[in-house]
Order: C-alpha cells, then structure tokens, then sequence
C-alpha cells in the first residue's frame, strides 16, 4: 500500500508539474463548456432581415412587427427595389429578405390569399433554412390569429410541445455531450500519454524490473486520472446546473456512478492505447484521431444519429460515448431511473470488459 | 590510477576462484526473434563480487541477453538463474535481488533529485526510516545536499548517470545490471563512475556491465565478447590479451569482431 501510494503521489507531481497537461485537465473543459454553452448555438437570436414591403399597409406591417418583436430578428433596413436585394446579400450582412407582394392586405380580404416571399441566405444551409421555417411560423401564427374569425371549410391545427427541454435550448444537449468528450480526453488521451512517456524515457524498463507488478503499475498511473476525471465530471455537471440551467431531474447518485463507469471505460481504453503505441505522439495521435473526432461527429453529441446514412448508424454503435450521452440525456433531462438505462449501461460495461482484457493480454506480451 | 586498477582485479579474480560462488548460470540460452537467431546458444557463469565486462559491437545480442537475465524478456529456451533463481518460475525473486541501469536515462527530470530517490526506495518497498537514511546518504556520497530539491532536469549527464547507479543500488541488491552506463559521460566522470562500480564490487555485489569503450573493458575482472549472438572470447583480459597477441583490449576486440557478418 505504501508502494502504491508513493507511485500515485510520484504521478500527481508529474500532473501538476506540467503546464500543459494542467491546461489539457482544468482549462479545457471549462472554456469548452462555455463555448458550447454560449456562443455555440442552435437557436436564432436577432438575425438581421431586410424587408421590401411593396404594400405598405395595416397587414405587413403588422407582420413586421410581430417579426421584430419575437426577438429573432432584427430590422436592417427597408428595401426600395428587386435590385437591392442581391446587393444586399453580398455584403452579407443580412441573411434573409422579406418581400411582401402588392396589395397585400386587400388581396387577402377579398380573394383570402396573398404573396409573401422569403428569400433567404443559404450560403450557411442550417441557418437559412432556420430562418425560413421561424419566418413561416411567425407569419401562420400571425394569419392563423387573424383569420379566426373567417373559418375556413377545415382547419388542423397542430398543437406542438417539446418534451423535456420546453425552451429548446441547445446547452442541453451540449453539457452531456462535453462531458462525454472531456471524460474521454482526460482517461484515455492522458493516460496512454503518460503510459507511452514512461515507456520512452525508459523509466518504464525500470519500473518493470522492479518488484512491482505490472497490474500495480498501471493501476498506479490510473489512479490520480481516475480521480481527476471525476471531480471533472462534478465541475462539467455543477456549471451546466448552476450557471447553464441544464436539469437533473434524475438521481445524483446514479448519474455519478454512470459517470464513473464511463470513466473507468475510457481509463481503459487509454491503457489498451497505450499498450499498441510505442511513442507519446503515436498515442496522442490514435487519441484525437480514433477518439476525438469520432466522439464529436459520431456519438450523437452535436449531429443526430437518426439522420446519418446507416453504415455511420451502424458504426456509432461501438462509439462508447453515444451511450454514455443517451444515459445522461435520459437521467438529466427526463429523470428516469435504472429501468431505463440498464442497456445502455450494460454496453459500457462490455466495453470496459473487453478493453481490459485486451489491454491486459498486450501488455503481457510487450513484456516478452 | 591503472596500476591500481590491475591489483584490484588480480585480488577479485583470486576470490572468485577460491570460493567459485556463482550467482548467475546460463546454459544454452538461445533467444529467437521470428528468425533472428539473437543470442545463440550462450553459456556462461558469472561469480559472486566479480565484475563481469558484457562487450560486443552493436547488435551483437548483449542487450538482449541482459534483458533476459533482468526479466524484461524471456528467453526462447536455455537454463537460467540469477541470484540463485530461477529465471522462468522465480521472476519476482529475481527482482528483488536485482538492480538495473538502462542505458536510456532512467530518472524523472520533472521530480526533485530527492523526490526521485524516495520514489525508487518507496518501490521497493523500504520503510519510511530506511527510505530517509538511503536518502541523506547518498545525497551526502555524491555532494548534492545543497541540490536535493532543484529538479533532475537541471543536473549535468554525469551526475545523471552517477545518481542513477546509485538509485540502482537502493535495495541492496546481490547483481546489478548495468547497460552501457557510461555512454556520452566525459573521460573523467567515467573514471569516477568506474570507482563506484570497484566500491561496489568490494562489497561484495556482483557486477555485470555491458559497454561500448575498450579502455573500460580493462577495468573489469572478466569480460565476455560476443560476435553475432555467440560468445566469442570469455576470460581475464590479462589472458585474452596474451591469447590474440594484443597490446590492449581494443586489438582484442577487433580481431574478434573483423568476423563478424552482423552490423545495424
């Protein structure tokens, strides 16, 4: 114990004598979380529109007044003429031009149809077809209040409500996301780091010809990322509570111990890195490469699974974190217990399992 | 300083053959990469207190054989023990009675030359008294009291390499293992080196050296040298230089080594 204890307290000089390694364990994840968190969003917040209202009258301008008011627009300026439009899109300042037709509001009374064009920037695809589907919206809300009184022959009018996150807001699905990517940067960039450090400094050699057993080695160089993820884990769940407003409407307890299972997978996999790379660069770049990347574009956290091609479906399957941020989805946002994630968590542990044992058989046989 | 050098040794080769303790055996050890042939067939003894000189021009196979004595690789068949163990059934015995020096600089430049030394005593499991005696005698042996808490990183390669040896020793160990400590040390942080390994040696620890400088080859009381994974020549270097009719051990070396077909 008191071999294992020096060994553990040896690594934590090395973490905090590392500028870097520091940065990598306390910097990123906080700036991460407030990128995602703020200036990464989903969500429309004062787009600026141009209007070239042919009519001038009560109607458009009241739809323009709803628009400006619902707080994602924002009035650049009155168009005179067609020309203008394209001019203005090129500066690119205004992404969507709004173009009421003539005679609007008398159209409208009399024949119970009216023009309105909406021309938007597609340059940025998401953005303008936002744009186009908040515009629509705002314009059918605005008729549909209006026209109450004009009872067309047959109406469905869909009620829609967002369960589980009412406000739509993009934080959070962000905060499971980044934990899931920080856990993962943290256990298993950093340990197959300081694993393949030691292996090519040569201090490793030393350490194996000494008493120590290789299972206490590793579980040595463990530990403190063990450690360090977690209170990680509470600092990403604590922000995204306190400061973003993210939920947790399920237990503490078991969102904790999910978390530390994910942790104990990615700790895992750093050691079965660790044990096929021979050098810290080889390690750093299987890391980022077949770890990263794939977490951030296959595991759910910032594109929908649902609508990937199906051989990337398929393969998000072995990406361990679409699990974990399926569990902390299902705990945080909807609050349900055990009953409903136990698949979920079973895959992690049969990930875990499987990245041990094959850790372990490498690692005996790098000794040969 | 050679002349005493020559006493040294005829005293130790005298001991050795009085009491003939051998404290490592190898029998036929032959190691195989796929169909490299690495070491081929390799018989040797080594004895008690005796400096044991481990030559060979790069990629000879004495790196790989003394890995195997250490532990770090087994062997494809032979027999082998250390310190009376054997290399196969009794690994963790042997680890624990042995010390080993990479020729890879083995400290953490990131911990304090005292922080290191805790560290290696604390591994092999010294008690915390043990572990601050060790500490406040070798930092007095080598000078460094007033460097105990500055980082490896600032300490020149000699005393690197001087601290390692001694780090090596921590535990007391019968054999220390040492590979190719002296390379890239300036000619008189070699010779101080060197002095440890004799005071070592005195004590009774068997040493087992590999290295690369011929002058070096004479300090040690035996020396093997290996051409292409066998041992060529194993005697007193007095005798080898008798035996191929050579001023010095480099003529010895060369001669042996002009065979060889295997080079990196």
């Amino acid at each position: 114990m008191d071999r294992f204890l020096g060994f553990v307290k040896k690594e934590f000089f090395h973490i905090f004598r590392d500028r870097r390694t520091m940065i990598i364990l306390f910097g990123i994840p906080i700036i991460q979380l407030m990128l995602f968190g703020t200036v990464i969003t989903n969500e429309i917040k004062d787009a600026r529109i141009a209007i070239y209202d042919q009519s001038k009258d009560e109607v458009t301008q009241e739809i323009t007044t709803k628009l400006m008011s619902s707080g994602y627009f924002l009035l650049d300026q009155n168009l005179e003429s067609t020309a203008d439009i394209e001019a203005i899109f090129k500066q690119g300042k205004v992404k969507e031009v709004l173009v009421f037709g003539r005679d609007f509001s008398r159209k409208l009374q009399r024949e119970g149809k009216a023009d309105v064009q909406i021309i938007a920037d597609a340059s940025d695809p998401n953005l303008g077809k936002m744009l186009a589907t908040y515009t629509t919206g705002i314009i059918n809300d605005y008729i549909f209040k209006q026209m109450g009184n004009l009872h067309l022959p047959m109406q469905i009018e869909p009620e829609v409500r967002m369960v589980y996150n009412e406000g739509l807001k993009s934080v959070y699905m962000f905060v499971p996301g980044i934990m899931a990517m920080i856990l993962m940067l943290i256990s298993a960039m950093m340990t197959s780091i300081s694993i393949t450090r030691e292996k090519e400094l040569g201090t490793m050699e030393i350490l194996l010809v000494s008493p120590l057993r290789p299972s206490q080695i590793i579980l040595g160089k463990v530990t403190p990322y063990l450690v360090l993820s977690f209170i990680n884990a509470l600092v990403i769940l604590g922000i995204g509570h306190f400061v973003f407003g993210v939920p947790i409407k399920g237990s503490w307890g078991l969102l904790l111990g999910e978390s530390i299972l994910f942790i104990l997978m990615a700790l895992s996999l750093g050691i079965m890195i660790s044990s096929l790379a021979k050098t810290q660069m080889v390690a750093m770049f299987i890391s980022v490469i077949a770890l990263m990347l794939p977490t951030i574009l296959l595991s759910g956290f910032i594109f929908s699974i649902e609508n990937m091609p199906l051989p990337l479906q398929i393969v998000s399957n072995i990406m361990p974190p679409k699990w974990f941020i399926i569990i902390l989805r299902n705990i945080m946002l909807k609050g349900v217990g055990m009953a409903y994630v136990w698949k979920e968590t079973l895959v992690l542990l049969g990930m875990t399992a499987f990245f041990v044992v094959v850790a372990v058989k490498k690692f005996k046989v790098r000794l040969e | 300083m050679k002349e005493d050098k020559t006493d040294t040794s005829a005293l130790n080769t005298a001991t050795v053959t009085e009491h003939l303790q051998t404290v490592i055996s190898v029998k036929n050890l032959v190691k195989k990469f796929g169909h490299f042939v690495a070491n081929d067939h390799l018989t040797f003894e080594v004895y008690k207190g005796e400096i044991f000189g481990f030559l060979g021009a790069n990629g000879a196979g004495k790196t790989t054989a003394m890995r195997i004595l250490c532990g770090l690789s087994s062997p494809t068949s032979g027999e082998l023990t250390v310190g009376g163990y054997d290399v196969y059934k009794q690994a963790e015995l042997i680890k624990r009675n042995i010390g080993y020096m990479s020729q890879k600089f083995s400290l953490y430049e990131d911990l304090t030359i005292a922080e290191n030394i805790r560290f290696y005593a604390g591994i092999y499991g010294l008690s915390r008294q043990q572990r601050k005696e060790k500490e406040d005698r070798m930092l007095k042996k080598l000078g460094l009291e007033p460097e105990r808490d500055k980082l490896i990183a600032s300490l020149p390669l000699g005393w690197r390499q001087k601290l390692s040896f001694l780090i090596a020793l921590l535990h007391d160990p019968q054999i220390v293992f040492l590979d190719e400590p002296t390379g890239g040390v300036d000619p008189i942080t070699r010779r101080q080196f060197w002095d440890f390994i004799y005071e070592a040696a005195a004590e009774g620890k068997t040493i087992f050296v590999t290295t690369h400088y011929m002058d070096e080859a004479e300090y040690c009381d035996r020396v093997s040298i290996m051409v292409d994974g066998r041992i060529a020549a194993l005697d007193t270097p007095d005798v080898l230089k008798k035996q191929f009719n050579s001023e010095d051990m480099n003529g010895v070396f060369l001669q042996l080594a002009r065979g060889a077909t295997r080079t990196d």
